[in-house]
Order: C-alpha cells, then sequence, then structure tokens
C-alpha cells in the first residue's frame, strides 16, 4: 500500500466521517435534551436522499404524502393530549405547525416538482418536506412520554424506526435512487484528486458545525436547549416551555439527517432502508465520544469513517463487522476508567 | 387582595399522603414563613405550588385559579421557585444562568435584560465577580445567591424559597437574611421556607407551621415566637 491509496483512503474516510459526524451531534443533541435515543434518524437521511433524488428526476416525491400524513396523526394527537385546554392561542399554533406548514409544503412541492427548479431549489424542498417529520413525530410519538424513563423512550424510538422504515417502502418503493452530484469540479491537490461532491460534504458540515456552535453559544433559543439538557428541572423553573425544547432538538435532528441524504445520494444508491446502516455509524460515533460531548462526538465519527474506508480496502466482507466492533474496546475501557456508567444523571 | 391563596391541598406520592389539606395565604408584599420539622411537606408544599406535583385542592395565583397550567406558565405569570436543590445550569457560565433567568421578559430587549441584570449584582457583588465562572464550580453559598438571583430575574410577584439558608455559614445565613429584608422593599411577595425559625419567624409578618403534612399553627410571627409550644419545639431555649 503506497502513500497515494492511503490518502485517498483517509480523504474518503474523512468524507464520510463528516457525514457521521453531522449525524452523531444531531443525536447528542436529541438525547440531551429528550433523553431520547433517537434511532430513527437515519430514516432521515433515506428520506432526504429519496426526496432529493425524485424531485431530481422531476417526479412528486412520496414522501410528501407521508408529511401531510404525520401533520394530521400529530394534530389528532395535539388535540388529544390538549384535551381540557381551552387556550386558544395553542390550539392556533398547533394547528399552524401540523396542518397549515406541511400542507404548504406539500403545495408548493406538487406546484414546483414537475418544473424541474435546479439543484438549489430541489435542495431546499426537500428539506423542507423531511425537516418537518421529525418535530411531528415528537409530538406524535415522545411528547406524551416525556417523563418516561430512558427504556421506554428507547424502545419507542426503535418502534419508530421500523414504522418508518415500512412507510419508507411504501412510499418510496424497493428500488434504490441516485443522483447526480452538486458539481462535477475536481480539485487536484498534489497526488490527490477532490471530487466537488467531497468539498460540498466537507463545506457544508464545517459550515453547520460553526452554525450550531454559534446558535448554542450566542442565541438565547440555543441557550435555553442546553439549559434544558443540563437540567431539565431548573429550565422549566426559570420558564422554559421544555416541550418546546424538545421540539427544537427534534426538528435540527431532522434536518440533519435530510441534509446528509441529500449529501450521500450523489455518492451511492440510497434504498428507502439504507438510512439505519448510516444512523448506526453516527451513532457508533456519538456512543464513542460518550453520548454526552460535542466534540468527542465529532472526533468519533471521522474515526469511524477512517476505520471504515481501511476495513473496505483490506477486508470489505468485514467491513461492518469491523466498524461496529470498534465501539466495544470503547466501552470497555470507558467503563474500566469510570467504574460505573452511572455517573451523570 | 392574596397574592397566593392556597386551599384545601392535597398531595400524595404513590399513596402516601405528604400534604393533607393545607390552606395558606400570601398577602401583596407580605413575606410569609413555613417552618416545621424534616419531612412534615414543606418542600413539598412548594412544589406543588409551582406546577412541579400534581395535587389536590385549588391554588390562586392574584385572580388566576393555576389549575392545569404548566409551570413555565406560572412563571410566565409571575411566579419564581428557588428549589431545595437550587437546580442550577452547572456546566453554564454564572451569567448565562442569571440571563436564562430573565427568560419570561425575554422580548423585553437587551437593555432590560442588562438593567435586570445590574440589580441582581447589585443585590449580590460576589456574583459579578464569578460572571464567567460555571455555575457547577461555585461555594454553596454563591449557589445559593445565585439560585436567589436566576430567580429574581425574572422580577417575580411571588417568590418561593426553599430553606435558603440550607448548608451555610452563620455569617452567610445573616447576608440572606439581609437580603430577603431588603427584597421586601422592591414590594415581592416571598414564600419562605426554613429549618432556621428564629431567623424565619423575625423576617416574616405571618407565620404556618407545618407537621406531618398538616398546618398546626398559624399567625402572626411576633405571636408564633411568643407561643410556648414553638418556643419549645422550634426555637430552643438558649438565643441563637
Ligand atoms: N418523590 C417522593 N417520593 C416519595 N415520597 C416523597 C417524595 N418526596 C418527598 N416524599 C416524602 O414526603 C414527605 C414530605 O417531604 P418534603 O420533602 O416535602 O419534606 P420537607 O418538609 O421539605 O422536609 P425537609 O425539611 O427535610 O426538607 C416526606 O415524608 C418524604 O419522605
Ligand atoms: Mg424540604
Amino acid at each position: 500500500m503506497d502513500s497515494t491509496i492511503l490518502l485517498i483512503l483517509l480523504q474518503d474516510g474523512a468524507v464520510n466521517g463528516a457525514i457521521y459526524a453531522l449525524l452523531a451531534l444531531s443525536l447528542v443533541l436529541v438525547f440531551a435534551v429528550t433523553r431520547v435515543i433517537y434511532v430513527a434518524q437515519g430514516e432521515f437521511v433515506a428520506y432526504g436522499a429519496l426526496t432529493y433524488a425524485a424531485l431530481d428526476g422531476g417526479q412528486l416525491p412520496g414522501s410528501v404524502w407521508l408529511l401531510c400524513g404525520l401533520g394530521v396523526a400529530a394534530f389528532i394527537a395535539g388535540l388529544w393530549q390538549g384535551r381540557g385546554q381551552t387556550d386558544a392561542g395553542l390550539l392556533l399554533r398547533l394547528g399552524l405547525e401540523t396542518v397549515l406548514l406541511p400542507g404548504a409544503v406539500a403545495l408548493l412541492a406538487i406546484w414546483l416538482a414537475p418544473l424541474k427548479p435546479g439543484m438549489l431549489v430541489e435542495v431546499a424542498l426537500t428539506l423542507a418536506i423531511v425537516t418537518p417529520m421529525s418535530p411531528l413525530l415528537y409530538r406524535i410519538a415522545f411528547q406524551p412520554l416525556a417523563d418516561a424513563p430512558v427504556l421506554v423512550l428507547l424502545i419507542a424510538a426503535v418502534a419508530l424506526h421500523l414504522a418508518l422504515t415500512g412507510l419508507g417502502l411504501v412510499f418510496f418503493g424497493p428500488e434504490g435512487f441516485r443522483a447526480p452530484a452538486f458539481s462535477e469540479a475536481i480539485l487536484t491537490v498534489g497526488p490527490l484528486t477532490i471530487p466537488g461532491q467531497a468539498l460540498w460534504i466537507g463545506g457544508l458540515t464545517l459550515a453547520l458545525m460553526v452554525a450550531l456552535f454559534g446558535f448554542f453559544g450566542r442565541t438565547l433559543t440555543g441557550k435555553a436547549l442546553r439549559a434544558t439538557a443540563v437540567n431539565r428541572l431548573g429550565a422549566r423553573l426559570v420558564g422554559i416551555p421544555t416541550e418546546r425544547a424538545g421540539l427544537i432538538a427534534f426538528a435540527l435532528a431532522g434536518f440533519i439527517g435530510a441534509l446528509s441524504g441529500v449529501l450521500i445520494v450523489p455518492l451511492t444508491t440510497v434504498y428507502y432502508d439504507s438510512g439505519f446502516m448510516i444512523g448506526l455509524r453516527g451513532f457508533t460515533a456519538a456512543i464513542i465520544g460518550g453520548l454526552g460531548s460535542y466534540p468527542g462526538a465529532v472526533l468519533a465519527a471521522v474515526l469511524v469513517g477512517v476505520a471504515e474506508s481501511f476495513s473496505s480496502f483490506w477486508a470489505s466482507a468485514f467491513k461492518e463487522v469491523i466498524v461496529f466492533t470498534a465501539i466495544i474496546p470503547v466501552l470497555l475501557w470507558r467503563s474500566l476508567r469510570h467504574g460505573s456508567t452511572e455517573e451523570e444523571e | 387582595m392574596s397574592v397566593l391563596a392556597i386551599d384545601n391541598l392535597s398531595v400524595a406520592y404513590g399513596g402516601i399522603t405528604a400534604l393533607d389539606g393545607v390552606s395558606l395565604a400570601v398577602g401583596a408584599g407580605q413575606i410569609v414563613t413555613v417552618i416545621g420539622p424534616n419531612g412534615a411537606g414543606k418542600s413539598t408544599l412548594l412544589n406543588a405550588a409551582m406546577g412541579i406535583l400534581p395535587a389536590g385542592g385549588t391554588i390562586r395565583f392574584g385572580d388566576t385559579n393555576l389549575a392545569g397550567m404548566k409551570v413555565a406558565a406560572r412563571v410566565q405569570a409571575g411566579m419564581s421557585l428557588v428549589p431545595e436543590k437550587r437546580e442550577l445550569f452547572a456546566t453554564m457560565s454564572v451569567e448565562d444562568n442569571l440571563r436564562l433567568g430573565f427568560y419570561r421578559h425575554r422580548g423585553a430587549g437587551r437593555r432590560a435584560m442588562l438593567a435586570a441584570l445590574e440589580e441582581v449584582f447589585a443585590l449580590f457583588p460576589r456574583l459579578r465577580e464569578r460572571r464567567r465562572q460555571d455555575a457547577g464550580t461555585l461555594s454553596g453559598g454563591e449557589r445559593q445567591m445565585l439560585a436567589m438571583g436566576r430567580a429574581l430575574m425574572a422580577r417575580p410577584r411571588l417568590l418561593m424559597l426553599d430553606e435558603p439558608s440550607l448548608g451555610l455559614a452563620p455569617l452567610i445565613v445573616r447576608d440572606i437574611f439581609h437580603t430577603i429584608t431588603a427584597l421586601r422593599k422592591t414590594g415581592v411577595a416571598i414564600l419562605l421556607i426554613e429549618q432556621n425559625a428564629r431567623a424565619a419567624l423575625q423576617v416574616a409578618d405571618h407565620a404556618y407551621v407545618l407537621e406531618t403534612g398538616r398546618v398546626t399553627f398559624a399567625g402572626d410571627s411576633a405571636a408564633l415566637a411568643a407561643d410556648p409550644r414553638i418556643v419549645e419545639m422550634y426555637l430552643g431555649k438558649n438565643p441563637g
């Protein structure tokens, strides 16, 4: 193995690692704010990829109907949870977020899809279709369970993952799709040839991380989210509506998932059930990072990406095995170092 | 009219009664204290009033019935609780903790927030020195100041304090009680829970004694401080 191959493998790993890092970040965020281990996040990657591929082909993606269905379900769930409540403002907000917004996005998609409006509009439309599904699912599945133990939330998340995979088959069909790269440009740096898509992925990942950093460090909403993660009761006591914090965390996770899907669909063929394996790598990184540390998760994600590209070069049949067993020594080391895994509340 | 009127409040933890038909009122600008032995249900009372615990009976804040109102809505209405465990944002800075205390007035703009911050810093100069430090690294006394400061940032109409002197050295306890007396001038009503009955009865207008979930004495704090049974049980023989 010469240095050129080494560099190519590293580059591949870094590109994949960037995507895993985004996924890991949003897993850590959702867990911190809501204590939900968001297993179903991978489905958003697949939904994002397939929605974008359909729009790119000038077709109306099936996810539009799923969005509307989830909206109606969330509306009914919201009415049920708020029964006895007579606050007109809350009701209005519920209707706006669960019925009006998805309806408007659907109409927009129906109008724009056949026009093939170009990459940027298609990406934006994809994000607009897929992102809101995540907070809708939070309203349906997790808000009623807000005080349940982590295990119950995990079971709900696994059930949601299974349901979303099935729905993916219904709305997208069993075929795989691929979309053209954002840019065909190729950058040559010494022995490396970096395709445009890799630059897009790296650039957008960095930009998103900087944006997240600013959001959590500077804005009141970001700080309120952090406060909810650090101390839920404390957050409630200063008047932060913690369900809203949960909604925002889920929306961010949905957005990141959908964007990751859009970014990878030019690199690999995506099927309705491809999301899980991709999400699982983000999950592995989040666990290796300790499920509580953002820099830890990012670093671990890049390592997972690199480990994946090297193992697919040396022993591609065992790729998954190698990547996922990497978690065991880390967990072992963690439990030896800490003696207990229940240090954190 | 009372700021807070609790009527026939009952709370049970999984079948075990912790509060049984408690009634209590806090008038505008008043300091009211609730004293009682460990496990009497004092913290339970405040937590139920804040909406953290489900409770039977009625609680009115001003002229609003709080039934079915969430914690955030009660804060929005003007209630603030400094809970027994303080519940600070440990990995965030002192200043961020205080700024989040202003969440109720988030629409009021940066200048209003800075003004509230200055007021809190004037009350607790120590917090200004520590503003960049993480809340989790503060000393016990500083933590208590921060918890009170965070609650005051909301500029509440009713401040509920759960054992503000808990675990603090006598000198700092004195400071905290000075602050409570100073707060009286701002017009905020205070519901104060204390183990330190002597100091509590000194600053309060009105007092209740809570024992195993029931109110056993209620009245003017001066009258209570003179009651032989209260003296024997809560004030001891030697003056502190
Ligand atoms: N989460 C809980 N689950 C079960 N029982 C509880 C719970 N919280 C409090 N209790 C019980 O309710 C009773 C009242 O508790 P509470 O904390 O209100 O007492 P307190 O008057 O504040 O005592 P202290 O002075 O020690 O703080 C106690 O017997 C306590 O054991
Ligand atoms: Mg107590």
